[in-house]
């Protein structure tokens, strides 16, 4: 996936390691400081903020943890914010059941996955079980 | 032992969102961006509260959150509804427009929750209630 950046030519503007609570609530206001840095507007660094939090929190809660990814750099003739969660967890066994709303293995409501692709304008995920799970999500101006 | 002038990293220390009295009612402003931890602090502290003081109605005022995501949302709506078990009234206030957005698009509900623009209104939707309550109580 790091592949991409280069690809694209996007400028990695940060990372983030979640290794705790209060990290998720940390990088998700850096999150908010990036979309603002490209003049998002009010709505989509809330929507942006939004989803990553979600995502932050499943790796937290799924994977004990990763790492946060922050790109900056023109998507199919948008600037856009690229936001990559990479965790070495357990991954996810059914990707597309994972997808569905409602859908929750754990404590979480299962809105994370499904709730956080429908704030953004561009959602993959790789995953591999015992290997871990890559999520990307983009929000563009 | 920590030095009076090492720095102490403030996020770790418990903090504590307070709890206003009034009345009938419990006045609890959310100023910080929560944590999972918090948050659910924060719902057995309100719940506790209403116990110890027999308040019938609370106004949560949400007007700084810059967010909710369905961590926090949970959180809201669960404590509505725990809360009129115990037989007092949730009102959210000031909510901003960004995140009511936010939240009917990543398809969270919350039932049972009851939403006002801001800290007057919900008092008067408070009043209201509970003034219609003791009407009905005494027509029969």
């Amino acid at each position: 996936m790091t592949d991409l950046t280069v690809e694209n030519n996007w400028d990695r503007v940060a990372s983030y390691e979640i290794q705790t609570e209060n990290d998720i609530v940390t990088a998700r206001q850096y999150i908010r400081y990036h979309a603002k840095q490209i003049a998002m507007g009010i709505v989509d660094q809330t929507r942006i903020t939004t989803a990553s939090s979600e995502l932050f929190r499943n790796m937290y809660q799924y994977a004990g943890g990763g790492m946060v990814y922050v790109d900056i750099g023109n998507y199919s003739g948008h600037q856009a914010l690229i936001i990559t969660c990479v965790d070495s967890g357990p991954g996810i066994e059914n990707v597309e059941l994972a997808m569905h709303d409602g859908y929750s293995s754990g404590s979480g409501m299962g809105y994370g996955l499904p709730g956080a692709k429908r704030l953004v304008n561009e959602f993959s995920i790789e995953s591999e079980v015992n290997k871990g799970t890559k999520v990307r999500v983009i929000k563009w101006i | 032992m920590k030095k009076w002038n090492e720095k102490i990293d403030l996020s770790l220390q418990e903090k504590r969102i307070p709890i206003i009295k009034i009345g009938d009612y419990l006045i609890v402003s959310i100023q910080i961006d929560m944590h999972d931890k918090l948050a659910i602090q924060l719902q057995s502290q309100i719940l506790e509260e209403i116990a110890k003081t027999g308040a019938r109605g609370v106004l949560i005022d949400i007007s700084v959150l810059e967010m909710v995501d369905s961590f926090i949302g949970r959180m809201l709506s669960g404590m509505a509804s725990m809360a009129s078990i115990m037989d007092a009234a949730v009102v959210i206030v000031g909510m901003q427009p960004a995140v009511a957005i936010t939240l009917v698009e990543l398809g969270l509900e919350m039932p049972g929750v009851d939403t006002a623009l801001n800290m007057e209104k919900g008092m008067e939707m408070l009043e209201k209630r509970l003034g219609n309550e003791n009407q009905n109580f005494y027509k029969t």
